[in-house]
């Protein structure tokens, strides 16, 4: 066959990666790619309403399959809107393609009507980013894309095409492999040093495991379960970790961090190992370092970016490599070794934690009139049987949906962890949901950040997305109130939404099912009917305690058992 | 502590500026910067001079080497290595200083490499320090224009950068 266009190259550099949905918006600098998909029906695009959107669609849908997520935006205002979803892939490591349209290569620095300077705007928060100004590279361009986004530690790459490239031809040819001088990502961790971990586990007092988001992106959740399970020590999962390990495992203490449990954040204080896997100690994860180092710990940190390694807290044990071929040689070393762990000192060890869960550190208030927002989450953990994927926005619903959700499985907390992007959940919803078309997707959020992609909803209507949308709506920007009532003097300066739509007459507007709950025992109830509804989004508007507060809480700045409890 | 940094990287455009802007991102100190092509014209190699604690550097390391333009990273103070810096100094050459400036050019190993009747243009390579102690030794007030390259380093004996 002769030569094709970029614009054909791209679409079919796609079909050859297997990519089922391109998540985009068209314009000027992108009608050649856009041409091209129309004229084929193997990748299929979906129209979102605004390109922050498209991004967060492609985020969730690779967050809920392990796939990469592909988005396309025009040149200039389109990229800069889509600048905020991939930042937010960028810091939760999540590997995405985004291909965006530029002005003309002779156009390019000429301020040109739709012009910006892609590379340059997106190049702190991308792993790599590309500017092809030859057709000719455009294969390879978008191999070396899929490729790096992929592997290593994952994360979004972007492709700027000037709109004349992707109109010029060049013969095509998809390289079946490739291999760059500079990029060599390592998978397989230092056998010795994980010989010299186990001998340190086995010598553990007081074992503690912590593991993050690089278990869920790793492919790692059996691996840990199995571990933990043959180690029987404590695991606690980030708020990016959950699902890694079964949340309903009497080995789990629940999630650490600020709005951690008292028993995870107590024990990852007082432990005298600590196995860190697929993590990366941040502020909102150990609090104050210099707190954290008041009690002596050996820590064993296993992490596929070398970069993670001792850039928080020093580490004695360092061990790169992906994450799962790292924990089977765990377990095999194990099983070779005929590993023995210091059973008395377990058995104490356990005495305590089960003393500090006694705390009951979530316990909250059930009675009353007015409907406490953990309820809503502990009946939607019901309703959906704990087997729903969940997206959520952020704020205080965010951190009740992590407390109160017991994830079994990875893959189905799906959240901005590490840019907290409020606006994040509708449009990731919708990725999840047409990978897993059959699935109960639940959206948590609150009122304030259901507002940053309210237009998504006509996206929704678009592809028939029968999303539950669970707005627990109490007025306020809730973890800004929060933090104004604990450490503003109770000064509620701007967090207080006034003039909120009626959130039922809007899903009604956009051709959804709108539904509002007010008291207690209509909460599930209300659940019940939205789920059984497999056809409909339903925007569920929950009433909620407008004075309720996220606990535990560590205050920023402070030690990680420096908490503040009911 | 200064740590003097070799980096090698593809010769790309952009490369530059990927490396800049994590410096500047990340909150780390540049003291000097300098970078040109190699023999092998599909390769740049930059030196940077930095400043930090031992934690700060591995780290910069570490993120250095998690570009994907970078190749190769060295840090040079780990070991025996050569620095060399060069500058231009233009001076007022007048009266009895026109003497006095060719004699501290001379005891400097420096070159005279442009002349009117009013100035001179000196060459001077060396360490930093060197430099330094060229600029401190001649009267300030002489002094019209400096310019300065930054160091650039390579391993002692055997110890190579290469790909």
């Amino acid at each position: 066959m002769g030569p094709i266009t970029g614009a054909e190259i791209v679409v079919r550099c796609l079909q050859e990666e297997g990519v089922e949905y391109v998540f985009g918006y068209p314009g000027g600098a992108v009608l050649f790619i856009y041409d091209e998909l129309f004229k084929q029906d193997k990748v299929k695009h979906v129209l979102v309403r605004h390109e922050q959107g498209a991004v967060h669609a492609a985020d969730g849908y690779s967050r809920s399959t392990d796939k990469v997520g592909v988005s396309l935006v025009t040149s200039g205002p389109g990229v800069t809107n889509a600048v905020t979803g991939i930042a937010t892939a960028y810091m939760d490591s999540i590997p995405q393609v985004i291909i965006t349209g530029q002005v003309p290569t002779h156009a390019i620095g000429q301020d040109a009507f739709q012009e910006c300077d892609t590379v340059g705007i997106t190049r702190p928060c991308v792993k790599h980013n590309f500017l092809v100004k030859d057709v000719n590279d455009i294969a390879s361009t978008m191999k070396k894309a899929f490729y790096i986004a992929a592997t290593g530690r994952p994360g979004p790459v972007v492709v700027d095409i000037p709109k004349d490239v992707s109109n010029q031809k060049a013969e095509f040819k998809y390289p079946a492999t490739i291999s760059m001088r500079s990029y060599n990502p390592v998978s397989k961790g230092h056998s010795g040093q994980i010989k010299k971990a186990i001998q340190i586990l086995a010598g553990a007092k007081r074992p503690m495991i912590y593991t993050g988001g690089g278990v869920i992106l790793g492919q790692a959740a059996s691996e840990l379960t199995e571990l933990v399970r043959m180690l029987g020590f404590p695991c606690t999962n980030t708020l990016m970790g959950l699902g890694g390990y079964p949340a309903t495992d009497s080995q789990f203490v629940g999630m650490l961090g600020m709005h951690g449990t008292y028993e995870a954040n107590m024990a990852m204080q007082h432990c005298d190992v600590l196995l860190a896997i697929g993590a990366r100690f941040d502020d909102r994860v150990i609090g104050n370092p210099k707190h954290f180092f008041e009690e002596p710990r050996t820590i064993i940190h296993v992490d596929i970016d070398p970069s993670s390694i001792s850039k928080r807290v020093k580490v004695d044990v360092p061990i790169v490599g992906d994450v799962r071929a790292v924990l089977r040689d765990f377990i095999h070393q194990m099983e070779t070794g005929k590993l023995r762990t210091d059973r008395d000192a377990l058995k104490s060890w356990w005495t305590q934690i089960e003393q500090w869960r006694g705390r009951d550190c979530l316990k909250y208030d059930h009675g009353g009139a007015l409907i406490k927002p953990q309820f809503v989450i502990e009946k939607l953990y019901e309703v959906t049987k704990g087997d729903a994927f969940v997206t959520s926005d952020v704020g205080q619903h965010q951190m009740w949906a992590a407390q109160f959700y017991k994830f079994t499985k990875p893959r189905r907390w799906i959240n901005s962890g590490g840019l907290g992007t409020m606006g994040f959940g509708l449009p990731a919803a919708m990725g999840v949901q047409l990978a897993h078309p059959k699935a109960a997707v639940a959206c948590v959020t609150g009122e304030a950040s259901i507002q940053m992609c309210i237009q998504e909803l006509s996206t929704c209507k678009q592809y028939r997305l029968p999303i539950k949308i669970v707005n627990l709506n109490n007025k306020y920007m809730g973890m800004v109130r929060q933090w104004q009532e604990f450490f503003h003097g109770n000064r509620y300066a701007e967090s207080y939404m006034d003039a909120l739509p009626d959130f039922v007459r809007l899903a009604e507007a956009y051709g959804h099912v709108g539904m509002k709950v007010e008291k207690t025992a209509d909460v599930e109830p209300a659940l019940r009917e939205a789920f059984s509804r497999k056809k409909d989004l339903v925007f569920i508007d929950v009433v909620t305690d407008q004075t309720e507060n996220v606990f535990p809480m560590v205050p920023g700045g402070k030690g990680l058992s420096e908490m503040i409890l009911v | 502590m200064r740590h003097i940094i070799s980096i090698l990287l593809e010769n790309e455009a952009g490369a530059l500026s990927r490396v800049s802007g994590l410096f500047s991102a990340r909150g780390y100190n540049i003291e000097s910067l300098t970078v040109a092509p190699t023999e092998d014209a599909t390769l740049s190699r930059m030196t940077i001079v930095t400043t930090g604690s031992d934690e700060v550097i591995e780290q910069i390391t570490k993120q250095l080497n998690k570009l994907i333009d970078v190749v190769k990273v060295v840090d040079l103070s780990d070991g025996d290595h050569i620095e060399r810096e060069l500058m231009l100094v233009k001076v007022r050459a007048t009266g009895k200083e026109r003497e006095e400036m060719k004699r501290m050019a001379d005891i400097f190993r420096g070159r005279i490499i442009d002349v009117t009747d009013k100035d001179y243009t000196i060459e001077l390579t060396g360490t930093g320090s060197k430099l330094d102690a060229f600029l401190k030794a001649i009267d300030a007030s002489a002094i019209l224009e400096t310019v300065r390259t930054g160091a650039s380093g390579i391993g002692r004996g055997e110890r190579v950068l290469r790909v």
